[in-house]
């Protein structure tokens, strides 16, 4: 935040001497004179502000498939009864077309509105290798580097595990996910997992410029670098080089074979979580089945312009779509992160109160929890709670 | 039997043919049957007393083979065992090409882990992952049973996990071409995934399995797991009692926390499998529990299940014999001493059922020794000849 803010005196003390001579230099001697560490510094406070015309946001909103348009429509539905200042654009993916048309559209919607909520468009297997994964490519394309997941143990579902509270930071871009695959010999295929040292360096220092932000005290890198020496190697070296500038964040490693272990019969040591992609997967979705499955954690992916919002776990839910049983509190709790981003704090906190109320009485869990409730009479409560809260909102 | 037959066509084309040619043919008509479990040439016995290679390995290592020597002294198993020693700090792979010796001649082995030291140059590779692959072990093989006496938050649980072990994402083919940006090759072949459903289903059928689940990420790497699950599916069609299905490894490690009874037995490629073994692990007790095999067409190595090396409770007598103790019982099976392996392995499972008698990773205050002693009071008192205690 400071370092924008020097870039910024530094141009102003400068232009009235050189005006318009040195032309670009002065942006080009400033943004040097803030070193490349430094523009990592733009905490969330200085990205700049997303679009707001008449005290209203604009956010897109991508369906996906599965349970992605029944639980986005009830997060409108939800809004609108709360007066929440946001217009959401609509953009749609269709999964089943080969061309990159739509996916494109939507990176561009995103890149006007600087802000997203999605549903997980699904990835079929049986379409030919070149139809690259939709999500992945929005990840990519819009440098969403970090996907930040917080799995905390509610206090109304019933777990084997009591009193989780991790936070788990994954690169969002590189790792496992490019894509990058080719069949040299015919019978033998070879996977490319690429890490490099700019993109750990940058996740490192998200990890613990968030766990420094949150008052957290231990970050733990999850790696595989008995195995894959040079790979892991250098992310544990980036990750060890960030340590060092954060004295008061304890820092620790472990392999990620162990991690999982540790995880299913003690998560309770486990604090911040930084690691490469495909292990973030994994990690995510075993803490996330620790505390109470695929319908209660949300998860956000943040880059340094741009940030999308959806559930943690990625799940597309084929199976129950359409039967008004999905669990909609992740992509609440999503919203509410997406809230919290465009600076609506209150709103943010309205609705999570009445999503976190709602949660403890147990008869109101949807079926994946053990309840018997459907989607529908759940968001009901939630605007409900949200009424007799005193608020001014539409009618029910 | 099929050994065999490939004796009595080479006897009959002797005369008619030179030797390579004969070699050369019977080998290829019995490709495939090599590869059946039946077939590996049963190991080196003299006397009646087989030999087995035993690496110490690091940590716990030395501590838990000298319990299992102990334990096979005690009951007059027909074992002897060759111990070679792996030094992890020394860089050259002298110590290691001895060992994998020792197993080529010997055939099977009983083996602690080797400590990786990261602080050494790249360039050293991991001494487990060099034995896997020198000695082809193509089939890591690993059964998470709940057992009654662990009290632990799931019950029920019965996983093979079957874990291709020498390709994948173990290869140690890394390089950095640019500074700052490091590629690490996965390799996937079709041969290997192939042989390695064909054990799956194999073994499945052997044991009455119902069912097959292939973990994999195809999404993402289409090309890789893809070729992998089309591997599976293939060996699958011949098959038909057994069913098969596929999960991607997220959603999987998911289901194994919250429901993991859905699980039969599982195939999967090796750093997946490495991540899936050690949440089945740490769901039926932890690394002190569960014993592992790894298989090839010749050799066969046994350790514990998670590979844990154990630095941080060595030489305290805290350890848990359980894993390597079962892994020797796993390896008794193998040289078809069934009797002895079903004794000692009865021995320990009423040991871990009397919870006073658990070691402290499973909450209880026993040591090593204790829980070893009381083992052999277990196989003394069903009958058996064995030793004074």
């Amino acid at each position: 935040m400071a370092a924008y803010g020097a870039v910024l005196s530094v141009s102003k003390i400068i232009h009235p001497f050189w005006g318009g001579r040195l032309g670009n230099t002065v942006k080009v001697f400033g943004t040097t004179l803030t070193s490349r560490r430094n523009k990592t510094l733009l905490t969330r406070e200085n990205i700049p502000p997303p679009a707001k015309y008449g005290g209203r946001h604009t956010v897109t909103l991508i369906p996906g498939d599965g349970i992605g348009p029944e639980l986005l429509s009830h997060v409108r539905e939800v809004f609108r009864f709360s007066c929440v200042p946001v217009d959401f654009e609509v953009v749609h993916v269709n999964s089943a077309l080969e061309t990159e048309d739509d996916i494109n559209n939507a990176i561009t919607a995103i890149r006007r509105n600087g802000v997203a909520l999605k549903g997980n468009i699904e990835t079929k297997h049986t379409m030919s290798p070149s139809v690259k994964s939709r999500n992945n490519l929005l990840r990519t394309s819009l440098d969403l580097y970090a996907n930040v997941m917080h799995c905390q143990s509610l206090p109304g579902v019933q777990t084997r595990h009591k009193n989780i509270d991790i936070m788990i930071i994954r690169e969002n871009t590189e790792g496992e996910y490019s894509n990058l695959e080719h069949e040299s010999v015919s019978g033998v295929v070879e996977s490319l997992k690429i890490i490099t040292r700019n993109n750990s360096l940058r996740v490192a220092d998200y990890a613990f410029r968030l766990a420094r932000e949150k008052g957290r005290r231990r970050v733990t890198a999850v790696h595989k670098a008995n195995i894959m020496k040079l790979g892991d190697g250098l992310f544990l070296q980036c990750c060890r080089e960030v340590a060092s500038g954060y004295p008061d964040i304890t820092f620790d490693s472990m392999i990620v074979d162990n991690t999982t272990m540790q995880l299913v019969s003690k998560p309770q040591q486990f604090d911040v979580m930084v690691m490469p992609n495909l292990y973030g997967n994994v990690v995510s979705n075993v803490c996330a089945g620790l505390v109470g499955g695929p319908g209660l954690v949300p998860g956000a992916n943040y880059g340094h312009v741009y940030a999308v919002f959806e559930t943690a776990t990625r799940n597309t839910g084929k199976s129950i779509a359409d039967k008004n049983i999905a669990n909609p509190t992740a992509m609440l709790l999503a919203s509410c992160m997406m809230l919290d981003h465009l600076k609506l704090y209150d709103y943010a906190s309205l609705i999570r109160n009445a999503v976190l109320t709602t949660m403890n009485e147990t008869r109101l869990h949807t079926a994946d929890i053990g309840g018997q409730g459907t989607t529908s009479e759940v968001v009901q409560s939630i605007m409900r709670i949200i009424q007799s809260k005193g608020q001014l909102t539409s009618e029910l | 039997m099929t050994a065999r037959s490939v004796r009595s066509l080479s006897g009959a084309l002797k005369p008619l043919f030179s030797h390579r040619l004969l070699k050369v043919y019977g080998a290829a008509t019995c490709q495939r049957h090599k590869s059946s479990y039946t077939t590996i040439p049963p190991p080196a016995q003299y006397g009646g007393r087989h030999t087995v290679t035993l690496i110490p390995g690091d940590g716990i290592g030395p501590e838990l083979a000298k319990h299992v020597r102990e334990l096979f002294r005690f009951c007059c198993v027909p074992v002897d065992f060759e111990i070679v020693t792996v030094d992890s700090t020394m860089e050259s792979e002298d110590d290691i090409d001895n060992a994998i010796m020792a197993i080529r001649r010997n055939g099977v082995a009983l083996k602690g882990n080797i400590e990786t030291n990261h602080n050494l140059p790249p360039s050293y590779k991991s001494r487990n992952n060099l034995l896997r692959t020198s000695l082809d072990l193509y089939a890591n093989v690993m059964h998470c049973q709940s057992l009654p006496g662990v009290r632990t938050r799931h019950r029920n649980i019965d996983i093979m996990i079957i874990r291709e072990n020498t390709e994948g994402e173990y290869s140690s083919l890394e390089h950095e071409n640019v500074p700052g940006v490091v590629e690490c090759l996965k390799i996937i072949t079709r041969p290997k995934s192939l042989r390695i459903a064909d054990y799956a289903f194999r073994t499945a059928r052997e044991k009455g399995r119902r069912r097959v689940t292939a973990v994999h990420k195809a999404n993402i790497m289409k090309l890789g797991d893809g070729l992998f699950l089309e591997c599976c599916k293939e060996v699958a069609s011949g098959y038909p009692e057994i069913t098969f299905d596929s999960m991607i490894v997220d959603n999987t490690t998911m289901q194994l926390v919250s429901r993991p009874q859905q699980f039969d037995v599982m195939v999967m490629p090796n750093l997946y499998g490495n991540v899936v073994s050690n949440v089945c692990a740490g769901l039926v007790g932890g690394p002190g529990l569960v014993p592992g095999a790894n298989y090839g067409v010749d050799y066969a190595l046994f350790e514990t299940g998670t590979r844990n090396t154990g630095k941080s409770i060595a030489n305290r007598n805290i350890a848990n014999p359980t894993a390597m103790l079962l892994a020797s019982c796993l390896l008794l099976d193998h040289l078809k001493l069934h009797a002895y392996a079903q004794m000692i392995r009865r021995a320990i499972l009423s040991t871990v059922t009397e919870t006073r008698l658990h070691t402290a990773d499973l909450g209880g205050k026993g040591s090593t020794s204790e829980v070893v002693q009381s083992i052999m009071n277990a196989v003394q008192s069903t009958g058996p000849y064995t030793l004074s205690i």
